[in-house]
């Protein structure tokens, strides 16, 4: 069963879990106490490099041994790993191929007190757009193991998003969940509306979707934690059989999960879409919860955004 | 170094010059001056110092060379060729829309360990590889290329102080130091010297040579290869451009073209140099 732990936690063990192929070599970056890097190093301590506060040195160290034929997992904080280095990633990691998974912890809004500085809000758009790019944002505890062990078997680039604050484990009790690379989940059926989430937005959009229940509409809820490659199949369905559709996201609405839906239903089946995230602008200090609601990722403005989307029906 | 073998490798730099020039002449861009500084250093490396094997280019215990430097890629890939990792000929197809041989080195290039283009990232991928011949008992040697210019980069920093803090003594750096990066002199631009007080404070073993020098260059590789405990930087004072009189020492030919009458010239003057170097 998940614990209501938080998805870097969640990585950290599941990495211990699953780390033990020879041919994976962990790095970080002054931080696994924080990416929750510490459980493979104290089990695996020959295949762990502590690189320093050093990130752009820690991916290409990471990249050079992907050419000999490691796994590589280079860890840092998501705003680093997707802004800082992202010249690395993109000419070191991803344009030649190489296998190497870049884990970013602390992602969006819920790094809390730290503020805008530390509160990455564009990195799932930045790792999607470069080619050969996989992206990948778990919401629970359940999910990222799964996701862990899926990431380590397959081979080439990945992004990897995780947070800090402990999240409600969800998917473990839903009856039929699983999770794939590059497919969604449906957690919940409906009829009238679909909501996509990723990340911890999963569990405020389930929430949503009882808020409708008793208003007598039925949602259906679908966890998008791989956005790329994005599952156009579940999202061309849900359009056809729902008609309306919302997105939720802990990150700008400008690039990520929002902009992915809207690519295919621009492509394959356009119906009203309404996108909930950070509205383009810097985060916060503050308590995750309340900045969660600050910024509308909150059940009852995706509840909002849900009846906007069917009224446009 | 025995004379003869002296000859040899004189004479293939030369080869490799011609070959490289009339590579870029054909595909009508590319880098000369960084080029020609590093001719010795990769004819003494892929025809002397490394354990590599055209026939296998995979082989997981060889040698591995990060050209840090990508943008010399016509030396690269001539060097390859010529050492019979893919034909000569295909030389002719650099730059071209449906060629693997791109503007910058390519890994899916046979031979070519690691893509390069963006500057100060190849110690570090090289660092990595060493690490991981380290890791994995390969007994092998991990070289990296850079340009003097490129050591600017903050990057390569981060890399000197990993790589002489965790003691990877089967890393050998070269920085190629013409002394002229692409705006002008670095004495004018900005100048990273000393360089060896810098990478021997990192926790570095240094050496300098003459860069233009086939046996000093194979005598600083064999003394770095001694190395116990420490990375070695091998500091090769080089000329921009040499080889050639017209190109010489001058930032003019770091990425710009030649004459038609500026190439004639260089052609004759690298003939000369190869028929005064054949038996």
């Amino acid at each position: 069963m998940g614990e209501n732990i938080s998805t870097r936690a969640a990585y950290g063990h599941a990495l211990a879990e699953f780390g033990g192929r020879d041919d994976i070599y962990v790095f970080d970056s002054d931080l696994k106490s924080c990416t929750m890097t510490q459980y493979f190093a104290e089990k695996y301590p020959e295949r762990f490099f502590n690189i320093g506060i050093a990130e752009a040195n820690m991916v290409d160290i990471g990249a050079g041994f992907a050419t000999c034929g490691a796994t590589s997992l280079v860890h840092t904080f998501a705003i680093f790993a997707a802004g800082r280095v992202y010249d690395q990633v993109r000419n070191d990691v991803c344009y030649p191929g190489l296998n190497v998974k870049v884990v970013g912890s602390h992602a969006g809004l819920t790094v809390g007190e730290d503020g805008a500085t530390h509160q990455a809000l564009e990195d799932i758009s930045l790792m999607r757009t470069i080619p050969g790019m996989t992206v990948i944002v778990p919401c629970d505890d359940n999910e990222t193991r799964l996701a862990t062990r899926a990431m380590l078997d397959f081979k080439g680039p990945c992004y990897f998003r995780t947070g800090r604050p402990a999240v409600e484990s969800v998917t473990d009790s839903i009856p039929g969940y699983s999770f794939e690379i590059g497919k969604g989940c449906q957690l919940r059926d409906g009829s009238d509306v679909t909501l996509i989430a990723c990340g911890l937005m999963v569990q405020e959009t389930l929430k949503a979707a009882d808020l409708l229940a008793a208003e007598g509409i039925s949602a259906r809820v679908i966890d998008m934690a791989t956005i790329k490659p994005i599952d156009r199949e579940i999202i061309v369905k849900a359009a056809k059989e729902t008609g309306a559709i919302v997105t939720a996201e802990e990150h700008n609405i400008i690039g990520g999960l929002g902009s992915a839906v809207a690519e295919v239903l621009t492509d394959e089946a356009l119906v009203p879409l309404q996108r909930v995230g950070v509205n383009d602008c810097f985060g916060h200090s503050g308590h995750p919860k309340e900045l969660l609601e600050h910024y509308g990722l909150s059940p009852e403005n995706i509840a909002a955004n849900a009846k906007k989307a069917i009224s446009r029906k | 170094m025995l004379t003869e073998e002296k000859r040899k490798l004189e004479l293939e730099a030369a080869n490799i010059r011609k070959t490289a020039l009339e590579t870029i002449h054909t595909a009508g861009s590319g880098h000369i001056g960084g080029s020609f500084s590093m001719a010795e250093i990769v004819t003494v490396l892929y025809f002397k110092a490394m354990n590599i094997d055209p026939a296998d280019p995979e082989k997981r215990d060889r040698d591995r060379l990060v050209l840090s430097k990508g943008h010399c890629s016509p030396v690269m890939y001539t060097t390859l060729a010529r050492r019979g990792f893919f034909p000569v000929e295909h030389l002719k197809t650099f730059r071209k829309i449906d060629s693997d041989l791109s503007g910058h080195v390519e890994i899916h290039v046979p031979g070519v360990d690691m893509s390069g283009g963006s500057l100060g990232q190849g110690l570090s991928v090289a660092l990595g590889m060493a690490m991981y011949g380290k890791c994995n008992n390969l007994n092998n040697y991990v070289y990296a290329i850079m340009g003097d210019g490129e050591i600017q980069e903050g990057q390569i920093w981060e890399a000197a102080m990993a790589a002489g803090f965790y003691k990877v003594n089967n890393l050998i750096g070269f920085v190629d130091y013409n002394k002229i990066q692409l705006d002008g002199r670095l004495t004018e631009v900005m100048d990273p010297s000393p360089i060896d007080e810098k990478f021997r404070a990192f926790g570095w073993n240094v050496i300098s040579c003459n860069g233009q020098d086939v046996e000093e260059v194979a005598n600083a590789i064999e003394e770095a290869k001694k190395s116990e405990d420490k990375p070695t930087m091998i500091i090769a004072h080089t000329t921009k451009g040499a080889g050639v009189s017209v190109f010489e020492d001058t930032a003019h030919f770091h990425g710009s073209q030649p004459t038609p009458e500026e190439y004639e010239i260089a052609i004759k003057e690298l003939d000369d140099k190869i028929a005064s170097l054949e038996v």
